[in-house]
């Protein structure tokens, strides 16, 4: 995982609210063995008319939305399934943070795994952050890990929380896999407690 | 541990426990970790990429759901992409020694679906799955919980995962369930209550007499649809019921360890004076059945009542939310659903494909024809059911009625496999999600339960199942 500590980036809005992770890729797209490539299935059936041709409506599509990394949404962001492949495509995309009110627990766990962070704000800060994309849509966000804080033209708007072990690993590059290779012993010790139970 | 007042929760969870470091999540042993062909690819290459050993094969078990045909020729019509998932799960469980119910074998079947059937879901235990519906599970008394494919390769490496401890969260449904109202209506009601996000960070028990009430398959689509409403896991306190269930099955524990069994999962239930972070009564006799009619499975209203307005609603986030669902779905406000038409019928998924929901079905189709235009897909959780179901002659019953009686699989729950909604199409569907596009890009679901899509196969639109009387 690549690590994170500060990003100030260009943002894009999809204000909607539940959006579920068949929205942030479609089904049809799980069937694949790896994690590369999936950024162009991101919010493919919004995104792309039947016939693959990318609807000029869609934001993503603007000619001035490439390369944006925050990611600005409602309420209850990833929704739905478990699929990892959500933050595969947003990551595969570009996108290394996503703003919202709030978010679905497996998506979270999940983002915050492949070094995407989510971000949840209250509604009056989420409120400044849509006004001020409204207002001029280059504007730049940074999203400061170390600080738990956003900001807005060098103005702090707004603090964070994050699960103190996944800001860790997130701040280190760390994944927890390694962490919990080194409980070996206490992993050995509970089986062979368990093994002592009558069924 | 605490002789504090508990939550059958937190006994669950205090029963995993293998380390606890300051500034860190608890790290809480897995029991059981089931796989399918979707989400495990990546895990077991995170295996082999560090070199890594699959620490207890005999707690993993696999099986093939997601993308596998239901079309009776079977391999003939599987795609290039799922035929090479499907074989590198086969190959990932021969290589690591785990046991697979892959296609064609006779146990086979959608992943939530043979876990209990197998008995491998026992009441205590915790469960978890590359899969949100996991929660399944929770109905036998278990923590059971989706997980995300690096999630997997922990378990697969440690048989443990990092995890806080969740809040719970009590859902009451006391009373008698009116006829023609079910477990589903009960599932629909809930998450029509407090929203898709109404769990989140909890997991729910269920609870109360209505609960108490309803068989095991009942409790299973309840605790099923514990995601929906942003719950990461729901149970129920394991009983005699549960118990009856279980006993003789094949991984079920036998003779004098089946005593000892009982005896502990009988100490599974919430203590007297326990405290939940937060509450909500059902009064059962009060249901009705439930229909959804946008984007989400909070979208839902008892079947017989007008679509909502969104100047009703109080905010305009809201508003617009409701208005660009209704728009997807092609419905106008203030209109009735009844008598909406449908194009197909899905009766199937791991919320609704069970014996007693193709019973139910069948009891509605029975001496009666599949409206004409309508595709009516049945589709058995299992081989199991299949064969339970074809030796009860419901088979007989389905396909006298002009409707489609398929290989197990989750099939037109996530359309994966090729069955699936052309666009614009409109069905009635026993599954979870009508999310956007879930059943095929452009389709339109209305969710209910096995009795309210019969009754919509036969009258070829949206059909108050109370209406129809059993043939
Ligand atoms: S039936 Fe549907 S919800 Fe259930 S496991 Fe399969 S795809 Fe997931």
């Amino acid at each position: 995982m690549e690590a994170l500590k500060s990003l100030t980036a260009q943002a894009l809005v999809v204000h909607r609210d539940n959006i579920d992770t068949d929205q942030i890729i479609p089904a049809r797209f799980l069937k694949v063995t790896d994690k590369a490539g999936l950024g162009d299935a991101l919010f493919a059936d919004w995104r792309y008319a039947e016939d693959g041709t990318p609807k000029a409506d869609f934001v993503l599509n603007q000619p001035w939305a490439k390369g944006r990394k925050i990611l600005v949404a409602g309420q209850n962001f990833g929704s739905g399934s478990s699929r990892e492949h959500a933050p595969w495509a947003l990551l595969g995309y570009g996108f290394r943070a996503v703003l919202a009110r709030s978010f679905a627990d497996i998506f979270r766990n999940n983002a915050l795994k492949n070094g995407v962070l989510p971000v949840a704000l209250g509604e009056a800060e989420h409120g400044k952050v849509l006004a001020a994309l409204a207002a001029n849509r280059d504007e730049a966000l940074t999203v400061d890990l170390e600080a738990c804080a956003v900001s807005l033209g060098g103005e702090r708007i707004a603090s964070f929380e994050v699960d103190a072990f996944a800001r860790h690993c997130l701040l280190n590059g760390l994944d927890q896999l390694g962490y919990l290779l080194h409980f070996e012993a206490d992993i050995a010790r509970y089986e062979a407690e368990r093994s002592q139970r009558a069924y | 541990m605490s002789q504090q007042a508990q939550t059958l929760v937190d006994k669950v969870w205090d029963r995993h426990i293998v380390s606890e470091q300051p500034d860190r999540p608890s790290m809480i042993y897995i029991d059981l970790h089931l796989i399918h062909e979707v989400t495990s690819p990546q895990a077991f290459a995170a295996l082999e990429e560090r070199g890594l050993k699959l620490r207890q094969p005999e707690r993993t078990v696999a099986t093939m759901d997601h993308s596998t045909p239901t079309d009776p020729r079977r391999l003939e019509v599987l795609d290039g992409q799922s035929r090479k998932q499907l074989d590198l799960l086969r190959r990932n469980c021969e290589k690591y020694g785990v046991t697979l119910y892959g296609l064609g074998h006779n146990r086979n079947g959608i992943v939530h679906v043979i876990g209990p059937e197998l008995g491998l879901t026992q009441p205590g235990m915790t469960i978890v799955c590359g899969d949100s519906h996991t929660s399944t599970h929770g109905a036998f008394g278990a923590l059971a919980f989706g997980i995300g494919t690096t999630e997997v390769s922990h378990v697969l490496a440690t048989q443990c995962l990092l995890q806080h401890r969740p809040k719970s969260f009590e859902v009451r449904v006391d009373g008698e369930l009116p006829e023609g109202v079910g477990a589903k209506d009960i599932a629909l009601a809930i998450i029509a209550e407090i929203g898709t996000d109404g769990g989140t960070g909890h997991v729910f028990e269920f609870r109360g007499s209505a609960i108490e009430a309803l068989s095991m398959e009942g409790r299973m689509t309840l605790c099923n649809m514990s995601i929906e409403a942003g719950a990461r896991a729901g149970l129920v306190a394991p009983d005699e019921k549960t118990f009856a269930y279980l006993e003789g099955r094949d991984f079920a524990p036998k003779g004098a360890a089946w005593q000892a069994a009982v005896a502990d999962w009988r100490s599974l239930s919430t203590d007297e004076g326990a405290t939940f972070s937060r509450s909500l009564t059902l009064d059962a006799s009060k249901l009705a059945p439930m229909i959804t009619f946008g984007t989400n499975p909070g979208m839902g209203q008892a079947i017989d009542k007008d679509l909502p307005r969104p100047e009703d609603l109080g905010s305009d986030q809201a508003a617009a939310e409701l208005q660009k669902a209704l728009d997807y779905m092609g419905l106008e406000s203030g209109k009735a659903l009844l008598g909406h038409p449908v194009d197909v019928v899905f009766i199937g998924s791991c919320t609704n494909s069970r014996i007693s929901d193709l019973r139910e079905a069948a009891e509605i189709f029975k001496g009666r024809q599949v409206a004409e235009g309508v595709r009516t897909l049945v589709v058995p959780g299992s081989q199991d059911i299949k064969r339970q179901a074809e030796a009860e002659g419901l088979d007989a019953v389905f396909r006298a009625a002009g409707a489609e009686w398929r290989e197990p699989g989750c099939s037109m729950c996530i359309a994966m496999n090729g069955d699936q909604l052309s666009p614009g199409q409109y069905a009635v569907s026993t599954s979870n999600r009508n999310f956007e596009g879930r059943q095929g890009r452009g389709g339109r679901t209305f969710l209910a339960s096995p009795r309210t899509a019969a009754a919509a196969a036969i009258k070829g639109c949206v059909t108050d199942p109370r209406t129809v009387k059993a043939g």
